[in-house]
């Protein structure tokens, strides 16, 4: 017995207002007829005794005053989950718009997800090669991590992010069940296309699902798009035992869409007019990246985020980065001299490498390798700065000799063929060879078993030192 | 005490705030239970025509219309053997026992208690029939875990005559250990547990001066910027400087007896990781797994806001209520800004008139109620205990003078400013020596003195001074390189790194580094200073600073704090036979 109310009390952007409600409950999901024939989805964000505001997914295009009917369901966002949305595509609300059919799935999940206890997550340990060496070797993934990409527009972080699945999904274990959940929020279709064909090329397709909203898709469907994407990659990592990659595109987006929401609901804004509220939505979709203990899955995040203006301290990055577990930056400068991946090394972090690497892991001296390459090249960043004051000529000769090593640093191990796929052996002996470049009292963050170990000083040519192989 | 049966009607919700028709006749602060599921929550404003209430779980589905049931008590922590080894939500319940309930994940309006009602613990009873108790006295003890001994308090609003007790014996926290009757001639039954609001502090006898050092292992905090028992600091710093990291080391390695770890808005993996951590690490003075000094409050980013701005209180009543046992309790909060957000959250949803960024104006005065909490205090039954505060700011964007730090500086006595360039160059803890203090140095001196050594704060001024000429000098190197510089100049540089790499720098992943006593230190400092004393004799004699770098004794006294075990002090002896001998040598190559 589902009562329709005719007709809304005001329209505001994305936000309407319903009086005379009965028996609504807040955070439930409400179906809208227009004219008797277009249908849209929304969702009731405050009540106020009878009167409701609601949100509308699909946008209040064509939504009049008189012209509605609302009915409520009765319960918050739910989607139906299965394995069969592997291959799948669906828009922001997770409607399959790939022609395929409705997913048939007697299980339906409410999108909101719930908080992990922290008592039942097992603690993320085991790592994944990238074959990316500035990934692997200083800010290495793990199985379970949430680690974004701090992006700029124009920068390659697309490629990057198709780079990590490809390499990532088809390494040594490929028998165990991967899938790759992919959401896109207010992107270009350039650039859903791209990571569709990328899919498509490397034959991972159909362990793929894709929820996708385009920049001129709604926007408040885009606030229910990774919640809609989480939901599904929990079901199949928990209940399924997969290991599921998420990559969630782009975060900026997302903030912005409920920026959006906030200011025609007259919310009190609080920095740069984001809802105070920004840091806990935030969490709640990246804490859903993890390991539940005695289950076979996991969830491990790649949310990519453009930050405007490169700035770094911009709210959404600065809360971004609060919560996830490190980040991979991406450089301009690095770009601009065509160095692939142009990842800033310094800024980047991961806070779960420490415990997934070393003896057992990787190598016993992938730790001590990774800060001394870490701390040798913040010398670089004043060497440099020294040479533009004084002239390179003027530098003593070990500033000289660390201006060289950022130079190789810069274009051996950061950079990389696009195509390259490195061992971590291969990652950490690049790295042995860099640390050559320098004298062995400049490298003190190693110990000395292993620089006696694997110390070798390397012959500097003109032409730069690792072109030998 | 109120009566519990009231109930009001939920009038509008807007996340986790809600509005209640009229007045039902709750207090302020009241814990109340919203609609069908029962879900906790808090009165935090009363008016004559609606009633606030913010709610401590996820509010979807709950409706107008469903009903509010009162409690009848403000909102409080249960305190009673059990507390320590467990791990809770923001508002005490146990997340073990809601995972048993609900798996996984955590399900709303979960009713479970907050400490184990069945178990029965070993009492040893310490007053007799006749005895006159004042409030605070101890009446029992229990062998709570195999570190610490949880001592039986009357509460602090009770006094009277002990008309009969029990004999030792094993007791659940419910059952009656005695009955006392009071002044007004009433009698009470008094069990091992009581309940404590956690937005009212305990009341102590006395508070004392700072006086004696929370000594953490930690060369730059003891040595530079010591925190005293009874103390608070801050800890800021942007994503990725080591807060947390910060916090783990203190909680692993301080002597103070009980640690209580809050996590409050932080990640779910940094509060397993603590779990699994301290469930394995020793505790070198007891020989304990460090988790049976430690209890854990963790309300992880994603758990409910309104929760999360309680976590803390309820963090701190637990601290005081071990303090008051005669404990020196340090109480880690990750990350005070995160409990700031949350303030900011719910007064956004009040619709109150924000002060700076969107803060409330009540910010400053919540920061120093909560901060005055800490203290070295003579407790009621006469024991002397101390909270000491260990607060983590995460500042927007790493910029120190956004509201919280500034703020927390006003009411802390001690900031441990971390730096993102050090944190840069992988140089942890990336503490910034120029820009943190610590006002306990003169409180802390006299300490200093009896209980290391004489020279102590002499040798830490020397320290200190040899940085800050180091600072001023790279000014000019930035500008014209260093090899231009006096040799004396160049000398402190070289000094100055010494000091950095060898002394400021620990490494928390090595097995003697992570933790270093305090006697070691301080031998680190003597020699280092000693190097300094010698070198400068020779630069004075003319001997250029290139002749001296040739030998290798600047990097040996470098990596002292791996090559000197903390139990071979000894070996400091050969590092000064060595600074003679290099003196030596220099003076005969170039005589």
């Amino acid at each position: 017995m589902a009562i329709e109310y005719l007709g809304l009390s005001s329209i505001n952007g994305p936000l309407v207002v319903l009086e005379g409600l009965q028996d609504a409950s807040y955070d439930e999901i409400v179906e809208m007829t227009i004219n008797g024939s277009q249908r849209k989805m929304g969702r009731i964000i405050e009540i106020d005794k009878d009167k409701a505001i609601i949100q509308v997914f699909e946008g209040t295009e064509g939504m009049a005053l008189r012209n509605t009917h609302t009915r409520l369901t009765g319960h918050p966002m739910e989607i139906p989950v299965s394995v069969n949305m592997l291959g799948r595509t669906f828009n922001g609300i997770g409607q399959p718009i790939d022609g395929l059919g409705e997913i048939s799935s007697d299980i339906r999940l409410d999108v909101n997800g719930k908080p992990l206890n922290p008592i039942t997550r097992e603690y993320p340990r085991n790592y994944i090669c990238t074959g990316i060496s500035s990934i692997d070797g200083l800010t290495t993934l793990i199985r379970g991590q949430k680690l974004p990409i701090f992006s700029g527009n124009g920068l390659p972080h697309d490629q990057l992010a198709a780079q990590i699945v490809q390499q990532a999904s088809l390494g040594d274990d490929s028998d165990e069940e991967f899938g790759i959940i992919f959401a896109a929020m207010g992107v270009k279709y350039d650039v859903a296309d791209f990571f569709r064909r990328t899919f498509e090329e490397s034959g991972v397709s159909d362990h793929v699902a894709m929820f996708i909203n385009l920049a001129n898709d709604p926007v408040v469907e885009r606030l229910i798009t990774p919640k809609v994407a989480l939901t599904a990659a929990e079901y199949l990592a928990f209940e399924k035992g997969m290991h599921i990659l998420v990559i969630l595109t782009d975060m900026t987006s997302f903030a912005e869409a409920m920026r959006e929401v906030s200011s025609s609901k007259g919310e009190i804004p609080s920095r740069k007019g984001f809802p105070g509220y920004l840091y806990s939505e935030l969490a709640a979709l990246y804490e859903r990246a993890g390991i539940v203990a005695g289950r076979t899955g996991s969830v491990t995040q790649i949310p990519i985020l453009t930050m405007p203006n490169d700035d770094i301290t911009h709210p959404i990055p600065d809360l971004t980065g609060y919560i996830t577990e490190g980040q991979i930056v991406l450089d301009r400068e690095l770009h601009s001299q065509s160095i692939y991946p142009p990842v800033s090394v310094l800024p980047s972090l991961s806070r779960l490498m420490k415990d997934g690497i070393g003896k057992g892991y990787t190598r016993e001296d992938h730790q001590d390798v990774a800060n001394q390459l870490f701390s040798c090249y913040a010398k670089v960043g004043d060497a440099k700065a020294l040479a533009s004051v004084i002239g390179e000529d003027e530098l003593s000769p070990i500033d000289k000799m660390y201006l060289n090593f950022g130079k190789e640093f810069e274009h051996h191990f950061v950079g990389q063929d696009p195509h390259d796929n490195r061992t971590i052996i291969k990652t950490l002996d690049i790295g042995w060879k860099l640390l050559g470049m320098l004298p062995r009292e400049e490298l003190d963050r190693i110990d000395t078993k292993l620089l006696d170990q694997y110390y070798r000083p390397s012959q500097v040519t003109e032409e730069g030192l690792l072109k030998e192989e | 005490m109120a009566d519990a049966t009231k109930t009001g009607v939920i009038f509008g919700i807007n996340g986790p705030v809600i509005y209640l028709e009229g007045d039902p006749g709750f207090q302020m602060n009241e814990m109340v239970y919203v609609g069908e599921e029962k879900l906790v929550g808090e009165v935090i404003g009363l008016t004559l025509d609606r009633t606030i209430i913010q709610v401590y779980e996820e509010t979807s589905r709950i409706k107008p219309g469903q009903l509010v049931y009162g409690s009848g008590a403000p909102v409080s922590v249960t305190l009673a053997p059990g507390i320590l080894s467990n791990i809770f939500d923001g508002i005490q319940r146990p997340l073990s026992e809601i995972a048993k309930i609900g798996g996984p994940y955590i399900n709303r309006g979960v009713s479970v208690d907050s400490l184990d009602t069945e178990k029965k613990w070993n009492t040893h009873i310490m007053v007799k029939k006749g005895d006159y108790l004042l409030p605070g006295s101890i009446i029992a003890q229990v062998q709570e875990t195999r570190a610490i001994v949880h001592k039986i308090l009357l509460p602090p609003t009770v006094e009277g005559y002990v008309l009969d007790v029990v004999e030792d014996g094993d007791y659940r926290i419910s059952d009656a250990l005695l009955t006392l009757q009071k002044g007004d001639g009433k009698e009470q039954s008094i069990t091992m547990m009581q309940k404590w609001p956690i937005r009212v502090p305990r009341p102590t006898a006395k508070r004392f001066p700072a006086s004696r050092p929370l000594i953490t292992g930690q060369r730059i905090l003891d040595t530079l910027f010591p925190l005293a028992k009874g103390g608070t600091a801050a800890v800021p710093g942007g994503f990725g400087t080591g807060k947390t990291m910060t916090q783990h080391q203190i909680a692993k390695w301080s002597d103070a007896d009980i640690i209580i770890y809050i996590g409050c808005g932080e990640r779910g993996n940094e509060m397993t990781q603590v779990l699994e951590e301290f469930s394995q690490l020793i505790d070198p003075k007891s020989g304990n797994p460090l988790l049976d000094r430690t209890t854990l409050i963790a309300n992880t980013s994603n758990m409910p806001v309104a929760a999360r701005e309680a976590s803390l209180y309820s963090g701190l009543t637990l601290a005081e209520y071990y303090r008051d046992m005669g404990y020196h309790v340090a109480i880690m909060a990750d990350s005070t800004s995160r409990w700031a957000e949350a303030l900011r959250e719910l007064s956004g949803r009040l619709e109150e008139m924000p002060a700076e960024e969107g803060f409330p104006a009540y910010l400053a005065s919540r920061l120093s109620a909560f901060y005055e909490r800490a203290g070295m205090m003579q407790n009621l039954n006469g024991t002397e205990g101390s909270v000491s505060i260990i607060g983590a700011v995460s500042p927007q964007g790493g910029d120190f003078s956004e509201p919280v730090t500034q703020n927390t500086k006003r009411f802390v006595r001690c900031f441990w400013g971390l730096d993102k360039s050090l944190a840069y160059a992988r140089h942890f803890p990336a503490i910034n020596w120029l820009t943190s203090y610590s006002e306990y140095l003169t409180d802390l001196a006299p300490w200093y003195t009896d209980h290391v050594d004489k020279c102590f704060m002499d040798y830490r001024n020397q320290i200190v001074s040899l940085l800050t000429q180091e600072s001023s000098l790279m000014e000019i190197v930035k500008l014209i390189g260093a090899d231009v510089l006096p040799d004396d100049q160049k000398l402190t540089l070289e000094v100055a790194k010494v000091i950095r790499t060898g002394f400021l720098q620990q490494n928390a992943f090595h097995k003697d580094d992570t933790c270093v006593p305090l006697e070691k230190q301080f031998k680190m400092m003597e020699v280092i200073l000693y190097l300094y004393k010698r070198s400068r004799s020779l630069i004075s004699m003319g001997m250029p600073m290139s002749i001296l770098k040739e030998d290798t004794i600047f990097d040996k006294i470098i990596s002292i704090k791996y090559d000197v075990p903390n139990d071979r002090l000894d070996l400091f002896d050969g590092y000064k036979n060595q600074i003679d001998q290099f003196y030596d040598n220099v003076v005969a190559r170039n005589a």
